[in-house]
């Protein structure tokens, strides 16, 4: 099952649709008032935005002002941490993420995932990228979906002889692209990453970057980083959190911002957004 | 080394061709603590030598005493209708076949019991669930095994192993079941830490691909953790064998046996053999070889769970997926 098949058809939206109604549809996930809680304190609170087709969104802001985690709500990754909660709206494609008839597991074969550290299995780089089509069972022409990914994401001619080989031979850049390969060979229809290149050196990061770029004709991508200078590289809108310090003195994530990169890094609106990205803060 | 003081020294040992330290430079810290460290290395060293040393001895005397038994026995009395060492009958079958019989009633048991639980605990339970019967399972590993003797003999017995077949009271199969219920929290603790040494983001990647929390355990958790299972299962098994308490109550045939295969009949195992032999030292010194019979038993069960413990290793290094 693809993605486009729950994707509201625009054809079936008929003649009346306007250039706003389109615009509407290009967005790929809405969020309105988001809030996590881990047990009684809210991780992160209140945050809206749209995240459009085709796309990379990007998340920054210091450490702890919750970018990970709202991520992680965006395929229901959250739903494994027992004490996470999570509140408010989370629309994709205008179903609610949250309601009661939506499988979480549904949710991710739709919605992929690259993590902070690259986390293949302990397998052979094949079993790595068969794993997902596999489970899903659509597995009909195995070999030709994995040589795809992988070509896509520009590992196959550097492991096209050595597909037997265990995933842990690859050096961190190449396992960092075979899991990028492995999230792409379930077709999904975004891609989430979790601070995908800080484990990694600059010329692996580069070719990462490189390969975002390439991936977004086909997928939408939600990105989050420390990195401010990959966000202004890569991405096309922008979110600023940061870190709210309760009387109590729990810490709590806020959206600050969410515009154009370009905007975002040239003429922010709001003080902190510019305190951050000038580096006087964080 | 930057100083001007220091460099001024080595200029002048170099000229000397001398390597001893200079007054000004303190290096030779406090010799005390360095004859305390020595003493520390020195008895931890003695500790891990005599660990060696006691094993070393008692393996040289087993192997002593087997060769003499080996060399004084008549070769027709280790294949004969039974066990019996104080008439002189030592027919190896009877317990080797008693031992692997009760050893596999028990993995039986133990084998889905304990992983089950392993995989419950690690995988599905919640922390507060874990958190409570992790150390109950802990804790039911440490029953002495008299009490599951007499749990064998008086409850399992009668109510599983009669209900269902007509069975001997004493029986081998009453025996495996409760060695089974013995080994198995061992299994389970073992197993469960295996399983909890899989990273956390070995699931993570699964469950991001779709992957439901059953197919995250087969296809992911289980492979990377094969080495402690078999492990685990090693370590149960080599218990099982070595289980005597359990054996000796419920599986009768104190004095000896006839060689038996039917788990519904009394039967004799290796350890339980070697158990009735040493009950009063009289009797064990009473006939002639059956006090050396006792080393050579006990050698052959060094040798099975060597052996075990061989081919786990093996196997291991074969299907093992290294995270």
């Amino acid at each position: 099952m693809t993605a486009a098949e729950t994707r509201p058809d625009p054809e079936s939206v008929g003649a009346a649709a306007t250039p706003q109604r389109q615009g509407r549809e290009e967005v790929v996930f809405h969020l309105d008032g988001l809030s996590v809680h881990y047990g009684e304190f809210p991780a992160v609170k209140g945050v809206g935005l749209d995240v459009r087709r085709n796309e990379i969104t990007a998340l920054i802001g210091p450490s702890g002002c919750g970018k990970s985690t709202v991520l992680r709500s965006l395929n229901r990754m959250n739903d494994l941490i027992e004490i996470a909660k999570v509140s408010g709206l989370v629309e994709y494609h205008g179903v609610d993420l949250y309601g009661p008839a939506v499988d979480p597991v549904e949710v991710r074969r739709q919605i992929g995932m690259v993590f902070q550290k690259p986390n293949p299995f302990p397998k052979s780089i094949y079993d790595n990228v068969a794993f997902g089509p596999r489970i899903a069972k659509t597995d009909d022409d195995l070999d030709g979906l994995v040589e795809q990914s992988l070509r896509r994401a520009v590992l196959w001619d550097e492991v096209r002889d050595k597909l037997d080989q265990s995933a842990y031979a690859l050096s961190g850049g190449q396992q960092q692209r075979l899991c990028i390969a492995r999230a792409i060979a379930t077709s999904p229809d975004v891609l989430l990453m979790d601070e995908p290149c800080s484990a990694l050196d600059p010329i692996a990061t580069l070719r990462i970057e490189e390969l975002m770029v390439e991936l977004k004709s086909d997928y939408s991508i939600v990105i989050v980083t420390h990195n401010m200078q990959q966000a202004a590289r890569v991405s096309d809108r922008t979110a600023f959190f940061t870190v709210d310090e309760s009387v109590t003195g729990h810490r709590t994530g806020i959206l600050v911002e969410f515009d154009q990169t370009g905007k975002i890094f040239t003429n922010p609106s709001n003080p902190k957004t510019e305190d951050y990205i000038t580096g006087r803060f964080g | 080394m930057g100083r001007p003081v220091s460099r001024r020294h080595s200029i002048a040992e170099a000229a000397h061709g001398g390597r001893g330290l200079s007054a000004s430079v303190m290096l030779a810290g406090d010799p005390r603590r360095r004859r305390k460290e020595a003493r520390v290395r020195g008895f931890l060293f003695a500790a891990a030598a005599a660990t060696v040393l006691v094993g070393v001895a008692i393996v040289l005397a087993l192997i002593g005493e087997a060769w003499n038994f080996v060399t004084q026995v008549e070769f027709s009395k280790l294949w004969s209708l039974g066990w019996f060492p104080r008439r002189d009958f030592f027919d190896v079958r009877t317990i080797v076949l008693g031992t692997i019989i009760i050893a596999g009633i028990a993995m039986v048991v133990a084998t889905p019991l304990g992983l089950g639980a392993a995989i419950y605990l690690s995988e599905y339970a919640s922390p507060r669930t874990r958190r409570i019967l992790k150390p109950i399972v802990e804790i039911l590993a440490g029953i002495p095994s008299v009490v599951l003797g007499y749990f064998a003999l008086t409850w399992i017995s009668p109510n599983v192993v009669q209900r269902l077949f007509t069975a001997n009271t004493f029986n081998m199969a009453a025996a495996g079941i409760g060695v089974g219920v013995l080994v198995t929290p061992l299994v389970a603790a073992v197993t469960e830490d295996a399983l909890r040494a899989v990273p956390v983001s070995l699931r993570e990647a699964s469950y991001g691909l779709g992957a439901r929390r059953g197919e995250t355990v087969r296809k992911v958790v289980l492979p990377a953790a094969v080495s402690g299972i078999v492990a685990a299962l090693i370590l149960g098994v080599s218990r099982a064998i070595g289980e005597t308490m359990v054996v000796a109550m419920a599986a009768g045939a104190t004095g000896g046996s006839l060689l038996q295969l039917n788990p519904l009949e009394p039967g004799q195992t290796m350890t339980a053999a070697m158990t009735a032999l040493a009950i009063g030292s009289d009797q064990v010194a009473g006939s002639g070889l059956a006090f050396q019979s006792l080393f050579f038993v006990g050698l052959l069960l060094f040798a099975m769970t060597l052996i075990l413990n061989v081919i786990g290793d093996r196997f291991v290094r074969r299907v093992r997926e290294k995270y």
